[in-house]
């Protein structure tokens, strides 16, 4: 069971924004990662950031279940999973999303599970849970959330031991 | 927004750099990619609802029996 929780790395992006926040070199020293988002973008409507493992675009199967204000839809993706804040939210706010990846340095195939919520002062918002598999088996050793994020928006990558 | 934050894990480096071309191109791949995924997603949902009222139709079912089976 796992129980400490290390910071491993952050950031908050600055004035300029950026298009992708890219950890690199990611120990194999941890049994699972946590990476924990705050994320806005300056375009309209809700959508999704795109995760990536190794630089790797293939191998991502995904389903979700969502509930946005008004009605509820399950259905299937590949790697756009992280819900983020737009202009037409409530004025700065972030959506909120927490990424859970068990036995990531393992030699099987990676099970991600994302929960994902916007924030919006209005009746439509989103919230989604998707349960993601990466069909590869190398060990993760980078991941990249790729938006076009604004200032403010944070990424926290912490890992996980059991002891 | 083309710029790419870099922080590597095991010095703690941060580096901010502009996005390849390669990277432009597959970020746009992407952004469509997950478009069409969620259209085709509701429109089969919004399909499913039309084919469900549909039977309704023919059944001639009133709003609270209709309410009464959801």
């Amino acid at each position: 069971m796992a129980n400490t929780y290390t910071l491993i790395a952050s950031n908050t992006v600055g004035s300029g924004g950026a298009s992708s926040i890219d950890f690199t070199s990611i120990p194999s020293t941890y049994t699972d990662l946590l990476l924990k988002c705050s994320f806005r973008i300056t375009s309209g409507g809700f959508n999704y950031a795109t995760l990536t493992f190794n630089g790797s675009s293939s191998g991502y199967t995904a389903r979700y279940v969502e509930g946005n204000g008004s009605a509820a839809s399950s259905g299937t993706a590949t790697n756009a999973v992280v819900l983020y804040n737009s202009s037409t939210s409530t004025t700065s706010t972030f959506a909120s999303t927490d990424l859970y990846i068990p036995n990531y340095a393992g030699s099987n195939y990676k099970s991600v599970s994302v929960d994902t919520v916007t924030e919006n002062n209005a009746t439509s918002s989103y919230a989604d849970l998707f349960a993601v598999l990466w069909s590869n088996s190398a060990a993760i050793n980078q991941l990249t959330l790729t938006a076009g994020l604004v200032q403010y928006s944070t990424a926290y990558l912490y890992g996980i031991k059991n002891s | 927004m083309t710029n790419a934050i870099e922080i590597n894990c095991a010095t703690g480096e941060v580096i901010e750099r502009p996005l390849t071309a390669a990277e432009l191109t597959q970020r746009e791949a992407d952004a469509k990619a997950a478009l069409d995924a969620k259209a085709a997603d509701d429109k089969a949902a919004a399909d499913k609802e039309a084919k469900r009222q549909a039977v309704y139709a023919k059944l001639g079912l009133t709003a609270d029996e209709i309410a009464a089976l959801a």
